[in-house]
């Protein structure tokens, strides 16, 4: 390590960017905190509200509360089913691209596609490609006999919000395992050969180890951004059939825009995120533990 | 227990090799006794690897024949070929504790679980590691890795050969011979025929009963250490072995007398008079070649290196540099000296090939 | 320029990682810093660059205090073991480098240059890219960019240590012809006692941060004035016995006792620790002037030249050197003759109190 020399410069260096920040981030987020303890329609009325909000949407009795509840339930569902789908597969697809020549690249770009659209353009393309009558998926489905309808059957509208968070996203852990992969040195391959071990031997024992640490970051990404998904949902479902698909953050807008209800709102996006930041917490709190006490 | 033998093995990574310089690996033809323990010795690129891989079946050679024990097994895959081989680093499954490390490739060929854990044990109290079998492979220092990817080679009773890249690479020096110790009580064990990758003198002459010296994809000399050490049929050999490397003068030989610039040398033989055109050398190594104050060829001491327990004295023949060795008895040295050389291990060359000579 | 270190030390997390270092390098010398790993070379090499600020002790160049000089204004050039080169850039430019940064002219550039490609044999390598390049070409490279910035301070990290033995020979030779004439202090960090002999010059014996000694290489060598420089200074390791003297005899921990010969007859009574070099001890030499100890054989190696045998006496495992090619199976049971006249004893202090009696004239 180089010990810097000792002035006080630096500090210049970071004002432009604790000025952004604090406009950016800090001022909104100490905003809401107020909201949240407020009974407030916006345009300076605010009624001192406590925490009158926060009581009555943890209390699943209440209409809120009991709105609240199945929409982390509802979330958490969902994050677990995209979960338990994009891992297994995205580690999949990784071990089946190629290593090495000119495969590599177009491989790798053609993965990453998915990944580079605009996320409510790919609203718009899902919800234009799920329509029986033009769309080529949801014309293929029902040309199939099955009853596929988007905005009316739950299931139809469930395992389509899926399928499109599993086709954007798996891309995401397809490059994280493979980059993992490719850091494995040959001689482990070749010693795995020499030893007669079989495929999943040597998958269970060399590369499900050594992807460990690239899979926890993956697994970390993915729970976050199923957990907060929006775009897709609004786009396509409208959070429908009924409450069917009204996630967290649908819920969310719907109380804090659609009904002004800022107090309420505030409050429930505070919640959401303690409980965002818990989860990844404890998640990351006990693999690092398990590495931990592994390598004692 | 096999008995390798290369027929014509040559190996280019580009294809259609136009000339001899598209071979990573020149033509060999050779066969490793089993039992023994040989060193493949030379330095970066001079295509020892290559030859281990294609041994090891990593590496499918281009041209030519690889036979164990008179089967054909040139393009058989490497799980088939029934050998053993220690990389660099130490590779070691990190989810396993040692004792399943050592287990795994038995358990791979589904072995009953009682013969596996009496091999184990027996292959772990070889290796010392019985103390630790039932701790987490990761954990254990670099020496012990290295045991347990050796262990796992030896673990199946069958192996026929075991080879060796350069593995103790990443060894603490300190305990380097300890390891070099092991192995060779191994070998002796277990009789197996071992083939050792290195680039260190040192350790390819500790080991091996036989030495390979290879340089620009060619084997250049195989022989004992001894061999190659007194009797260098190459000079490439007598630069490589020894430290410092053998000296190189020009000279003309006739009968018993060399002529260089500086003097006449007497040999130890009588040499045929040796075809014109050839680039001719006496080689003689620096403990061969003696500052003396007796009888002896005058020369300029350039400089004097002290290593404590010999000195060496770099010094110029007529012109040719040369490295001498200096008795301990010797006081100071001025800048005239004479230097006495060795008849019996002063050696010719002619175009780098050794010329033998007829005792006189 | 002169560079004194005045009991400088450096403590990182509460651990002494240099301890009290006082040392005192004159322009147009080799000093070698010999250690083994983790002794504090690298780390001290550092202070003296400015890459670290001391904890305590202040450094100074030609008298003046540099300690809180950063590095970048002081005249320092570094050469490490990994061979570290600018990888966009051509071997020319990568020499290059350091004048660009001082704002040298063009044409003054392109003749240092061609001076230190010449020097170190890369003439015809200028217009590679490091990829492209052998190991020994790419520390060569890094070499010459060390030399083309006529320091007056060159530090030296163990810069052969990732080469072919064969290579690091030649290039040992060359090196301090190389900077001789550059009139810079030269400082060549190296665990090889072998290596600090072949250089010369003088040695600073380095050990868990201390310096233990100062002196002419071969001098220090001969005489080192303890027991960890001596440690330090042999390579195979010191061979090492704990004896107590009285009167005629000797005895060992085991209770054996030894007849006091040769250099022993003279000692004072008392404990003492008895090191001698491999060269000091053979095997199956049954010369009256030594002392014999039976062991058995763990394994020989053969260096050509050379043959070491390791061989475990009791208490502990010595090695004997043999000229030339010589093999001792393992298991074998042998005697080794170890010459009292050619051994270091060291008090129950650790200091040097009598210096072997066959000590050479250089």
């Amino acid at each position: 390590m180089t010990t810097k020399p000792v002035n006080n410069y630096a500090w210049f260096f970071v004002l432009p960017v604790l000025a952004f920040v604090m406009f950016s981030s800090i001022i909104p987020a100490m905003t809401v905190v107020n909201y949240s303890v407020q009974d407030t329609l916006g345009a300076n009325s605010f009624f001192w509200n406590g925490d009158t909000a926060f009581r009555a949407l943890l209390n699943p009795t209440t209409e809120i509360g009991a709105r609240f509840n199945d929409a982390l339930f509802r979330t958490l569902a969902f994050s677990l089913t995209c979960l338990l789908i994009e891992v297994p597969l995205g580690i999949l697809v990784a071990l089946c691209l190629p290593r090495k020549g000119w495969a590599v690249g177009i491989s790798l770009v053609l993965i990453a596609l998915p990944m580079l659209i605009p996320w409510n353009v790919i609203g718009t393309i899902w919800q234009i490609f799920t329509r029986a009558d033009i769309g080529l998926f949801g014309a293929a489905l029902t040309g199939l006999g099955l009853p596929y309808n988007v905005t009316q059957n739950t299931i139809s509208a469930w395992s389509t919000i899926v399928v499109i968070d599993v086709w954007h996203w798996t891309p995401l852990v397809v490059l994280l395992s493979y980059a993992g992969l490719r850091a494995i040195p040959d001689a482990y391959y070749q010693a795995a050969r020499i030893d007669g071990a079989s495929r999943w031997a040597t998958f269970a024992n060399i590369e499900l180890p050594k992807l460990q640490k690239v899979l926890v970051i993956a697994v970390l990404l993915r729970f976050m951004q199923t957990f907060m998904i929006y775009t897709e949902p609004f786009v396509v479902t409208g959070g429908g059939p009924g409450s069917a698909t009204t996630f967290l953050s649908i819920d969310l807008v719907k109380i804090a825009l659609g009904q002004v209800d800022l107090g309420n709102g505030a409050a429930m996006s505070l919640v959401y995120y303690l409980i965002t930041l818990t989860v990844c917490w404890v998640f990351y709190t006990i693999m690092t533990q398990l590495e931990r006490r592994r390598d004692a | 227990m096999a008995r390798i033998r290369l027929d014509g093995i040559a190996h280019s990574y580009a294809g259609k090799p136009e000339s001899d310089r598209d071979y990573a690996l020149k033509p060999l033809h050779h066969v490793w006794e089993q039992g023994q323990a040989y060193a493949l010795l030379g330095p970066s690129g001079c295509g020892k690897t290559t030859l281990l891989n294609i041994i090891s079946g990593l590496v499918i050679p281009s041209e030519g024949h690889l036979y164990f024990d008179d089967v054909d097994v040139t393009q058989l895959p490497t799980e088939k070929r029934n050998i053993a081989q220690v990389f660099q680093f130490p590779v070691i499954y990190d989810t396993m504790t040692v004792a399943q490390n050592l287990a795994f490739p038995l358990k791979n060929r589904r072995m009953d679980k009682a013969l596996i854990d009496k091999r184990v044990s027996e292959i772990a109290q070889m290796l010392d590691l019985n103390r630790d079998l039932n701790r987490r492979a990761r954990g254990l220092t670099a020496d012990a890795k290295q045991k347990i990817s050796l262990g796992r080679g030896l673990v199946r009773a069958d192996v026929s050969a075991v080879l060796f890249d350069e593995p103790l690479t990443v060894i603490d020096p300190a305990l380097k011979w300890e390891l070099r110790s092991k192995l060779k009580s191994v070998h002796r064990a277990l009789n197996l025929l071992m083939i050792y990758v290195t680039h260190d003198q040192i350790e390819a002459l500790t080991f091996a009963d036989k030495v390979v010296v290879m340089n620009d994809g060619r084997a250049v000399q195989i022989g004992t250490p001894a061999e190659l050490f007194e009797r260098p049929d190459h000079t490439f050999v007598g630069y490589f072995i020894g430290s410092p490397g053998m000296n190189l003068l020009p000279a003309s030989v006739a009968g018993t007398r060399a002529r260089v610039e500086g003097g006449e040398i007497q040999l130890g033989a009588a040499y045929p008079a040796l075809p014109s055109g050839k680039r001719v050398q006496i080689g003689v190594r620096p403990d061969y070649a003696v500052l003396t104050t007796g009888a002896g060829l005058p020369v300029k001491v350039k400089r004097i290196a002290d290593l404590g327990r010999k000195r060496l004295a770099y010094v110029s023949l007529g012109g040719q540099p040369l490295v001498t060795s200096v008795p301990p008895d010797m006081g100071s040295i001025g800048e005239d000296a004479k230097v006495a050389f060795d008849a019996k291990h002063t050696l010719v060359y002619a175009d780098d090939i050794r010329v033998e000579g007829t005792a006189s | 320029m002169t560079l004194v270190l005045d009991h400088v030390g450096l403590t990182e997390a509460g651990v002494p990682v240099i301890s009290d270092v006082t040392l005192s390098l004159d322009p147009g010398t080799l000093n070698v810093l010999l250690g083994p790993t983790l002794a504090g070379k690298t780390t001290l090499m550092r202070l003296m660059a400015g890459l670290e600020r001391p904890t305590t002790g202040r450094i100074l160049a030609s008298g003046r205090d540099v300690t809180k000089l950063s590095v970048r204004r002081r005249s320092v050039a570094m050469v490490y073991q990994q061979f570290v080169n600018y990888p966009s850039l051509t071997v020319f430019e990568n020499i290059a480098s350091p004048l660009r940064v001082a704002g040298v002219g063009q044409s003054e550039i392109d003749s240092r240059v061609a001076e230190a490609a010449r020097l170190l044999r890369l003439d015809n390598l200028l217009q590679r890219l490091p990829a492209q390049l052998s190991g020994g070409q790419q520390q060569r490279t890094a070499i010459a960019r060390a030399l083309v910035k006529r320091a007056e301070l060159v530090l030296l990290d163990e810069p052969l240590a990732n080469l072919d033995y064969k290579l690091r020979e030649e290039l040992r030779e060359e090196l301090p012809r190389i900077f001789a004439q550059s009139g810079a202090i030269l400082v060549y960090a190296t665990t090889e006692p072998t290596e600090a002999l072949l250089l010369g010059g003088t040695v600073m014996t380095l050990r868990e941060g201390r310096i233990t000694q100062v002196g002419p290489t071969a001098l220090v060598y001969r005489q080192p004035a303890n027991i960890d420089a001596a440690r330090v200074f042999s390579d195979p390791p010191l061979n090492e016995l704990a004896i107590k003297k009285s009167g005629p005899l000797i005895a060992l921990a085991s209770g054996r006792t030894l007849p006091a010969i040769g250099a022993l007859a003279n000692l004072a009574d008392g404990d003492y620790l008895m090191g001698c070099r491999a060269d000091a001890v053979a095997v199956n030499n049954s010369d009256p002037a030594r002392l014999t100890f039976p062991g058995k054989v763990a394994v020989t190696e053969i260096s050509g030249s050379e043959s070491f045998v390791r061989v475990d006496v009791g208490t502990g495992v010595w090695v004997c050197l043999s000229e030339g090619v010589h093999t001792w199976e393992p298991g074998e049971n042998v005697v080794v003759g170890l010459d009292v006249n050619r051994a270091f004893l060291f008090d129950a202090a650790g200091s040097l109190a009598v210096p072997p009696k066959m000590a050479q004239s250089a």
